[in-house]
C-alpha cells in the first residue's frame, strides 16, 4: 500500500514535470493562459505547458523562460499559441513551434536551435519563420 | 436571417477593406554582437534576414532596415518583458577544502550582487575537484563545495528549492591532467543561473 502511494506520487511528479516546458518570469498588466477549457490568470512563477495559449490585454506583457533557455516575451494585445514544445536536455534535440495570431513577440533562441537549425518555427497569419540562432521581433497588426 | 446576412456582408467588407494583416519581422543583434538568421517564408516569397535590424514587412518586396531607436520606440515594452539571459559564474577553492581562494571570495561578492535582484532565478551549482586524492573522497568534496556555494546563495534570499546542486568529483576537469596533479583551475564550482 505504502509502495503504491509512493509510486503514484512519483508518477504524478514525473508527469507534472514533463508537462511543464517553461516558466513565467515576468508578468505585467492583464494576461492569462488558455489551457484546454481553463483560463488561468498569469502570475510570476507559473509553469507553461505545450498547447498553452498566452493572451495579453492592452496593458499586458509576459516574459517566459523555456527548458532549453529559449526566452520569449509577449507584448500588449497579443495572442501566442505554444503549438509544440519538445526538448531533450541530454542531446539538446527538440522542436519549438508557436503561432502569433496578433500582437508582438520577441524571441531569443535557445539550446535546441544551436543543436539543430530547424528546431524553431514561428507562424503568423501570412508567414512562417525559421530561426537560426538569433534574437528577433515579430509584430502582427 | 436577413440581419445575419447583413452582418456577414459587413464582416466580409471590413475584412476585404483591411486586407491581410500588416506583419513586421526584425532581426536584432544579440548581446554578444553576433546576429543570427531568420528566414521568412510568405507564400512563394522567401526573405533571409541576417543583418542587424534587417526587416521584412508584408507588401514590401525588399528587405528593409530599421534603426535602433525605431525598434526601441515600436517594440520597447515587449523587449523589456524578455526574461534575464541565462548566465554562468565560476569560483575556485583552496586545495582539499571547501574554502574559497582569496580571489574567489572577492568574486563571490560580485556574483551575489548580480543575482540578488534577479526575479525567480533557477540555479544549478556543480562542484569539481582536481585529481589529488581518491575518486570517492573527491566525489564527496565536490558535492560539499557545491553545498557551500548553495549556502551563500540561500543567505542572500534565493529559495533553497530553486537551487540544485551536484558534485562531479574529478570526472570533468576543466584542464585535463594526470592523476594526483594539484591543478587550481580544476578545483571549482560552476554556477548556472537562468
Amino acid at each position: 500500500m505504502r509502495w503504491t502511494i509512493a509510486l503514484a506520487v512519483l508518477g504524478f511528479t514525473a508527469t507534472a514535470w514533463a508537462a511543464d516546458v517553461g516558466e513565467i518570469k515576468i508578468a505585467k498588466g492583464a494576461a492569462h493562459l488558455e489551457r484546454g477549457s481553463q483560463r488561468l490568470t498569469v502570475r510570476v512563477g507559473m509553469p507553461v505547458q505545450e498547447s498553452d495559449k498566452v493572451v495579453t490585454g492592452s496593458d499586458g506583457t509576459v516574459g517566459i523562460t523555456f527548458a532549453d533557455n529559449s526566452l520569449l516575451s509577449v507584448g500588449p494585445s497579443s495572442v501566442l499559441a505554444i503549438d509544440r514544445y519538445v526538448f531533450d536536455s541530454t542531446t539538446h534535440a527538440g522542436q519549438f513551434d508557436s503561432t502569433l495570431s496578433k500582437g508582438t513577440l520577441a524571441v531569443i533562441s535557445g539550446k535546441m536551435v544551436k543543436q539543430s537549425p530547424d528546431a524553431m518555427r514561428v507562424r503568423t497569419p501570412s508567414a512562417i519563420m525559421g530561426v537560426r540562432g538569433t534574437e528577433f521581433i515579430v509584430r502582427v497588426d | 436571417m436577413a440581419a445575419l446576412a447583413v452582418i456577414a456582408a459587413i464582416g466580409l467588407a471590413v475584412f476585404l477593406l483591411r486586407g491581410p494583416p500588416d506583419e513586421t519581422v526584425v532581426v536584432l543583434p544579440s548581446a554578444d554582437g553576433h546576429t543570427g538568421t531568420v528566414v521568412v517564408q510568405r507564400g512563394e516569397t522567401r526573405q533571409v534576414l541576417d543583418q542587424p535590424y534587417a526587416t521584412s514587412r508584408t507588401g514590401h518586396g525588399e528587405v528593409e532596415r530599421l534603426s535602433d531607436s525605431e525598434v526601441r520606440r515600436s517594440f520597447g515594452n515587449t523587449l523589456q518583458a524578455l526574461p534575464a539571459r541565462p548566465t554562468a559564474f565560476m569560483l575556485h577553492f583552496v586545495t582539499g577544502t571547501d574554502e574559497l581562494t582569496a580571489e574567489s571570495k572577492a568574486e563571490l561578492q560580485n556574483i551575489l550582487a548580480a543575482l540578488k535582484d534577479r526575479p525567480l532565478p533557477d540555479v544549478l551549482v556543480i562542484g569539481h575537484t582536481d585529481t589529488v586524492g581518491d575518486l570517492i573522497v573527491n566525489d564527496r568534496l565536490s558535492a560539499q563545495r557545491a553545498e557551500t556555494v548553495k549556502g551563500f546563495l540561500v543567505e542572500i534570499g534565493i529559495p533553497a528549492a530553486r537551487i540544485r546542486t551536484s558534485g562531479r568529483g574529478e570526472r570533468e576537469p576543466l584542464v585535463r591532467t594526470a592523476d594526483e596533479v594539484d591543478e587550481p583551475r580544476n578545483r571549482r564550482v560552476e554556477i548556472n543561473v537562468r
